[in-house]
Parts: C-alpha cells; structure tokens; sequence
C-alpha cells in the first residue's frame, strides 16, 4: 500500500494578520508557523493505516513552499511517516488552488499512490479546493470532510461530514483521495525517539518546474481585517468592574435578568 | 451576464438554500438558470430553465454522476458563473466542475467588490478580495452572506441526463446525534476552544446555571471532548437563536457564526480583541475567562 499525506505549513491563528506590501496577502514578519489544523488528522489517519498493514505499506508527506516548510514535514515525520518530499517553492503563499493542486499531482502522476490523505482545508487560505482538484487532475476517486476511515482489500469506506451533524456513508474504490475533517482521530504527540529520527531523516527537494507548476486561474486583490460590527462595545478593564457594566448592560439591553435564573 | 445556480436536493426535499443563490445573483445583477438533481414535486420557484434529472433515478449524491449532469446544463447555457453554496454538496461539487471547465473557482464568497468577490480566510478573522482570471467562474456561496429572495414563476423544465458510472458509492445516511435540544433555550452561554481545559468549562456551566440558560460547545471544544457532540453549536451541529448568547473563548469561525448569528443581544468575552466573534457581538469584553466568568457569575447569585 502506497500512501501520500499532503500538509500545509500555516502561520498560528492567534496571530494579528498585517496586509503585505501589495496588500494581497498577510506579511510574514514575527509569525510562528506550524502544521495546518486539519492536515494533523490526515497524518495521523495514514500514519494508522500504515502501523494496521505492518510492513506492507509506506506513507510519504510531501509539503510545498519555502524553505521554512521542512520543519512541518519533519514533524509529520516524527509522528510516523516514512519519507518526506519538499517542493521548494518561494512563491507558494500567493498561488492558487490550481496551481497548489498540478503540483501535488504533477508529483503523485504515476507514482501508484492507493490512497491519497489532505486536509480538508487550510485554516489560512480555506478555500476547500485543493485535494479535490488534484483527485480530479489524477482521474481518482475522491470524497470530501471524512470523520470516519475504513479500508478493506481496495475498497475504503468513509463518512462524511454534511450538516447538522448528520454523515453520509460513502464507498470508494482506490485508488482513491480523501480530505480529512477534524475530529477525524486523535492526532498523536510525536514521541521522543521518533523526533531524534525526524531530524536525520533525509527529504526529497524538488522545485516547483519539477512538478509543473501552470499559471493561475485566479489572482488576489486585497486583503484586510474584517470590520467589527458597527454595534459592538469593546470593554477593558479590571474583571470586577467589567462583570459590573455588563451586568449593568444585561439589565438595559436583555430581558434575561428580570425575567429568571437565579439573579 | 447569466448565472447557473445549482440547486441541491437531500432525500426527495428541495434544500431552502437556493433562495439564498437567487439572493446573490439579484445582487450580481445576473439573469438566472438552475441544474436540479432533485424531485419533480418539489422543484424552486423562479422564471427561466431549469435542468432537471430526476434523483429517483439517479439516487442520493454522486459527486461523478452529479458533476455530469451540471456539465450537461453549463453546456447548453454556457453561462458566466456556476454558483453554489459552500456546503458540504459545494465544496465536495464545485472543484471537480472547476476541473473539468479548467475556470476559475473562488470559494466562500461573503461579499461581491466590483469585479471581484471578497472571501473570508485566516480562520475568518481576515477578508480576502479575489478575481477571476477566467471567463467563467465557479463560485460557493458562504451560507447566510447574503439575503434570501424568493422568486415567482415557474420554471421552464430542461431534462438532462449523464451516465452513472463511479468508482464511489454512496451507501446510506447516519443520523445526528440526538443531543439537547438548545434552539428553545432563552439563554445560552458557550464554551469556545479559548477555555482552554476541562475544568473551565465548569466555570462557563456555572455563568449558564447562574443566568438560567443552557451550555453550549464549538466545534474545537467538542472534538477535544469536553462537552458532548449534542451540545455544539453551528454548521455542523445546531443553528440556535436565544435572547441572550454568551461567547466564552470563542473565536468566531464562519462555522461557528452560521449557528448563532440569529441571537438577540451577544455578549463575548475573549483575550483577543481582534477575534473575529467581535463582528457578530453587540459587546465584547476582553478578559482573561477564568477571573472574568467568576467574577460575573458571583453578581448573578447575589
């Protein structure tokens, strides 16, 4: 069983965003990157798979960007990947799902990947397009947001996430590529001993050409904070004074005080 | 300029989503169609073509059968944006249609800006304008971004028909899970991710008990197992409209908004003054949970 994991090195979501110079893109300056949310479980959803097939399998994780990247694939290597693939590619943060997606399958293109493991969206660009659009380029099966994964001969057997909370039980036949929603697993703490590892472990540069990096099908054109709403009050301050004029606001705005609980 | 709206259908019903896909191309301006897989008794109401397969035939959702028949009716209208709703038939839909044309796709789209279309990103604490670069353009549509509009008419019935063929099958629905039943309660006070433990949720079940309310959980707080699945609060779990909403340590992803932006007055409390929850709240207090939700829940009992 040959498995691919395709992760996402993102900047940390606490952040305070700063619009770039062209003002198409947040500036990268004094943020602190690390794996994208939703790609965790995907590593671990094919790490799992790999540690139930003994021998018989091998998970690469492959990640594209800068330089910067490595220590994310380094990480999924801790957690139980087998090799890693860089595509060094400076530019990636402005690329688009297009051309993110040619590259993953411009590498996956006849390497015989069974399965292949994506989040199901970047918490930074959140578009939900790429591992869609590389299963399409490849001509695989593919299924979309899973919570749930079981693999039996060829055939996988997912649920899917739809709304309310209610899941679609889908079958696939493999080769097949699956975008993993969170909650999917339990995403593990790389062990000692296996971060020694990661750290030797040899990864596979290739550049972006390599991979046939096309031209995009969409450009960004602006970037900026989201406004907060025209009604919102920001209150500051010491907590007792605070709980004070809210409870003060409670009583002018809502019905809930006068009207019950225990107040 | 024209738009092909695709419509979606679960189990025989006409989701209400559509109108809020009429909604958006009121507002672009765009003369309308629809592709249906769906029931021929419960069909939207709008003036133009509609394009139809018939889901008895065709069964529940295929994302190869389905993205046939869109590609069936994109053919015969040829239209400038194929529109859908970011949801989970969209965003599972919408790419392999974008593939398939080699156009553009911008997905989640909040706003339109001219020529381009504003996205939220960064967790939605961040806007992003994008443009297309292709003649035709593939959109998903946030839910509740923009208004529902109903229209008149009866549509003009195109059927369409693809070959089923697919290497997935779809094998069944499993229900939700039968949580509490929050959409009645007055009150709700909810745990976000920015508790930070366990423990803390008790502090967020005590401000609810003190207010008479109910608690509720997102998605993050749920997944980490801190409150049960029946409790959360969203897209994925139930769409809620108290009087009073209080938001503790919630960030305010899209998700998460989209299940309770129908409350009456929001009250956040939150370390981060720039989380994007401040855009649906009416006040926003900065405050580290662990002494401010004590601090509150204390005046309450007094």
């Amino acid at each position: 069983m040959n498995i691919l994991v395709c992760i996402k090195q993102v900047p940390d979501m606490e952040a305070s965003f700063i619009p770039n110079a062209a003002g198409t893109w947040f500036d990268e300056a004094g943020l602190a990157w690390r794996m994208n949310d939703y790609d965790e479980f995907a590593v671990e959803e094919a790490v799992r798979l790999r540690e139930r097939l003994g021998g018989n399998a091998e998970v690469t994780v492959l990640s594209i960007g800068p330089d910067r990247v490595v220590e994310t694939i380094r990480k999924a290597i801790a957690m139980g990947c087998d090799r890693g693939v860089h595509v060094r590619d400076a530019g990636a943060e402005l690329r688009d799902p297009w051309q993110i997606a040619g590259m993953i399958a411009g590498y996956a293109r006849g390497k015989g990947f069974d399965l292949i493991f994506t989040g199901m969206q970047s918490t930074d660009r959140g578009s939900a397009q790429v591992g869609v659009l590389a299963a399409e380029l490849l001509g695989i099966a593919c299924t979309t947001t899973i919570v749930g994964f079981s693999l039996e001969n060829t055939t996988a057997t997912v649920e899917r996430e739809l709304e309310g909370g209610a899941r679609g039980i889908v079958r696939l036949t493999l080769p097949a590529l699956l975008t993993c929603q969170l909650g999917l697993n339990t995403p593990r703490y790389p062990t000692l001993p296996n971060i020694m590892r990661s750290k030797r472990a040899a990864i596979e540069v290739l550049s972006s050409e390599d991979t046939g990096l096309t031209a995009p099908l969409t450009s960004g054109a602006g970037f900026a904070r989201h406004e907060r709403s025209a009604s919102c009050t920001v209150l500051e301050g010491e907590v007792n004074g605070l709980a004070d004029e809210v409870l003060e606001v409670l009583g002018r705005k809502t019905a809930v005080l006068r009207r019950g609980g225990a107040g | 300029m024209n738009a092909l709206l695709v419509a979606e259908c679960r189990e025989g019903r006409l989701t209400g989503s559509v109108c809020e896909q009429f909604g958006f191309a009121g507002e672009l301006g765009a003369e309308v169609s629809v592709v249906l897989v769906g029931n021929q008794d419960d069909l939207p109401k709008f003036d133009g073509r509609l394009y139809l397969a018939d889901s008895r035939g065709y069964g529940e959702y295929n994302p190869d059968v389905h993205k046939r028949l869109v590609l069936q009716a994109v053919e015969a209208e040829k239209p400038d944006f194929v529109v859908f709703m970011h949801s989970p038939y969209g965003w599972d839909l919408a790419p392999r249609v974008a593939a398939a044309l080699r156009t553009a796709q911008v997905s989640e789209v909040i706003a339109i800006d001219g020529d381009a279309f504003v996205t939220g990103c960064c967790n939605g604490k961040m806007r992003r304008t994008v443009r297309s670069l292709t003649g035709r353009t593939v959109l998903t549509l946030q839910p509740g971004a923009f208004p529902s509009l109903q229209p008149a008419g009866e549509p003009g019935i195109r059927p369409i028909e693809a070959d089923r063929s697919s290497p997935l099958e779809f094998a069944g629905y499993e229900p939700p899970v039968v949580g509490i039943d929050l959409t009645r309660s007055e009150v709700i006070v909810c745990a976000g991710r920015g508790v930070g433990s366990r423990e803390h949720v008790e502090l967020v079940r005590a401000l609810a008990d003190a207010l008479g309310g109910e608690v509720g959980a997102s998605r993050p707080v749920v997944d980490a197992g801190w409150l049960e699945h029946g409790r959360q609060i969203g897209t994925t779990g139930q769409t809620v409209s108290p009087a009073l909403y209080v938001a503790c340590g919630v960030s305010g992803a899209i998700q998460h908004v989209a299940g309770m932006k129908g409350s009456g007055f929001v009250l956040a409390v939150n370390t981060d003054r720039d989380a994007p929850i401040a855009e649906v709240a009416d006040l926003l207090v900065v405050a580290d949970l662990e002494q401010f939700l004590p601090a509150l829940t204390s005046r309450l009992r007094s």
